[in-house]
């Protein structure tokens, strides 16, 4: 278990992907710990978004590794990678408008429950007319992260019916339903009023103590400065600072970065 | 006499309602149009036709040997003219299958000849009266058999977990790759059940018009992909509703005006569609990303 725990969750190394001439992320290396809310922030187009679909399998980098738990990353499609136990939300909210809540929290699941014709036999034998087995497993299962998070009562809702931090809230259980150790929450708190983003870190840092790592790329720097337990800044896809919340805000390279896209219109 | 349309109408449209499941299912995930449907089922016809013919197989049999053959077909077709065209070009997989289209209806005219074959009765016929409607026992086992299979596929849909990852890939692909659900499988699962359910199509078909010939694919084809448009790209709901209503405004138009208009009707209101309600109407569910 210490040996576990002392290697990374996930080290990237070399990682370079180019879209034409264009460096989107350019030679990163950067360790995320086991269990850790590690923060990826830099101003627009620094390579965030790449980065995240570097990770997921959506893009394939030109150069360089990800490894994952001690072996690498190679698996070609996105949903063997969801399998290995990498899951993710998005910025702008991508949920799927016609099933109900509890559906899709049960879409996150799907990856976990093989169908066999022998689960198909016993559960014609036992209930001809009931629930399968594996979809009772799964009920349940989904219907333990609604309430883990706040939402077993709006279970038989549209997902799209829900309030905008509610919809953010499902992301994350629908993510959580593919049980990952991994997940990658993009701009959790963006379009959130303060209220809701107030209760965000907590929700976060509850999802961590289940035993998942996180990797947050956020622009609110009070969400990031006070749950994260190390920061990777990244600007025009290199990586100009990496450290505790502390280190970072003094890092001149960081103000700077920042400064000059606040300059900007 | 308008029960008795009714009736008519509601087979007619029920036979509709299955070529065009297979047309709104695969639209649904692939988010394009696949052309060959109306072939697979003619093809589902023959091998209905030639298990009862040579197999001296019972209509169940032909039934089901049909969707077998239909389902196996629908999964070659992904693999010949779906897969290996580029993804990033609309426009390719509709070429191809249209290719595909051509090639199936010409291998059935080399194989089965390009004349109409009659199809041996399977069910005795038997007339029953309840009121004003005479209905017989092959109608009676066309719209059975039609309507069973409409509540086991939306049983499918809506109960079980393929049914799930049916509709979640079918309203984004990468979403649904992202949580873990192997769209590719998805897809191929997708063609299987799509193709099986028109094979059934094309031996009610056959059973109806007591004869199958190798060009009775394009006017299927036709006819679902309007149901498809009336019920809404995408929504399987939508096309088992639209195409008994189809069914029932072909019926009711060749009854009271003319059965030369009947397919005038069926053009006009697939024009109408396209101007005034372009999602159909029943609601467009389709992959807004491939």
């Amino acid at each position: 278990m210490a040996e576990l725990a002392n290697e990374p969750c996930l080290a990237i190394e070399g990682l370079t992907k180019r879209f034409g001439g264009f460096y989107a992320l350019n030679d990163l290396t950067m360790a995320v710990a086991q269990g850790a809310i590690h923060a990826v922030i830099g101003p627009n187009g620094a390579g965030k978004t790449t980065f995240f679909n570097l990770i997921t399998g959506v893009l394939t980098a030109d150069t360089g590794r990800i490894v994952f738990e001690g072996r690498l990353l190679d698996e070609a499609r996105p949903s063997r990678r969801t399998v290995r136990g990498i899951a993710r939300t998005f910025q702008n909210i991508r949920l799927f408008p016609q099933l109900t809540v509890l559906e899709t929290v049960m879409i996150g699941e799907h990856c976990r429950y093989y169908p066999s014709i022998l689960k198909g036999l016993r559960d014609l034998l036992y209930r001809p007319f009931g629930e399968a087995e594996d979809e009772r497993v799964m009920r349940g299962n989904a219907l333990e992260l609604l309430e883990f998070l706040g939402l077993a009562d709006q279970r038989d809702q549209k997902a799209s019916d829900l309030p905008y931090g509610d919809q953010r809230k499902l992301e994350m259980a629908r993510a959580l339903a593919t049980r990952p150790r991994l997940l990658l929450l993009d701009e959790p708190a963006a379009g959130l009023n303060p209220h809701e983003t107030e209760h965000l870190d907590e929700v976060i840092t509850r999802i961590r103590d289940r035993g998942v790592t996180i990797i947050l790329v956020e622009h609110d720097m009070g969400l990031v400065m006070g749950i994260s337990d190390r920061i990777t800044v990244l600007n025009f896809g290199t990586r100009i600072a990496d450290g505790n919340p502390r280190e970072i805000q003094d890092d001149p390279a960081v103000i700077e970065a920042y400064l000059g896209e606040d300059e900007a219109p | 006499m308008i029960y008795q349309q009714v009736i008519n109408g509601l087979m007619l449209g029920a036979s509709y309602s299955l070529v065009a499941i297979g047309y709104t299912l695969i639209f649904g995930v692939l988010g394009l149009l696949y052309f060959a449907h109306g072939e697979v089922f003619m093809v589902g016809a023959f091998v209905g036709l030639y298990l009862v013919l040579y197999a001296h197989a019972n209509i169940y049999v032909a039934l089901l040997g049909a969707m077998v053959a239909c389902a196996a077909l629908g999964v070659a077709a992904v693999y010949v003219a779906v897969r290996p065209v580029a993804k990033d070009r609309p426009l390719a997989p509709l070429i191809s299958t249209i290719g595909l289209t051509i090639i199936l209806q010409n291998l059935a005219v080399y194989i089965f000849g390009g004349q109409q074959v009659a199809f041996p009765e399977t069910i005795k016929q038997t007339l029953y009266t309840i009121g004003p409607i005479t209905i017989s026992s092959v109608q009676l086992f066309i719209l059975g058999v039609a309507v069973g299979l409409m509540v086991l596929l939306w049983l499918f849909i809506e109960r079980t977990k393929i049914g799930r990852a049916i509709r979640a890939t079918a309203e984004n692909h990468e979403t649904a790759a992202l949580l873990g659900v192997d769209v590719n499988k998805v897809i191929l699962v997708t063609f299987m059940i799509g193709s099986g359910i028109a094979g059934i199509a094309g031996v009610l078909d056959g059973i109806k018009n007591s004869g199958v010939s190798p060009f009775m694919g394009l006017s299927a084809a036709v006819k679902g992909l309007i149901v498809m448009l009336l019920g809404g790209l995408g929504n399987v709901f939508g096309a088992m509703i639209a195409g008994l209503m189809l069914g029932m405004i072909e019926i009711l138009s060749a009854a009271y005006i003319g059965t030369t208009e009947r397919d005038l009707f069926s053009f006009m209101i697939l024009i109408l569609i396209l101007i005034y309600r372009p999602t159909g109407l029943f609601g467009t569910r389709t992959a807004d990303e491939r």
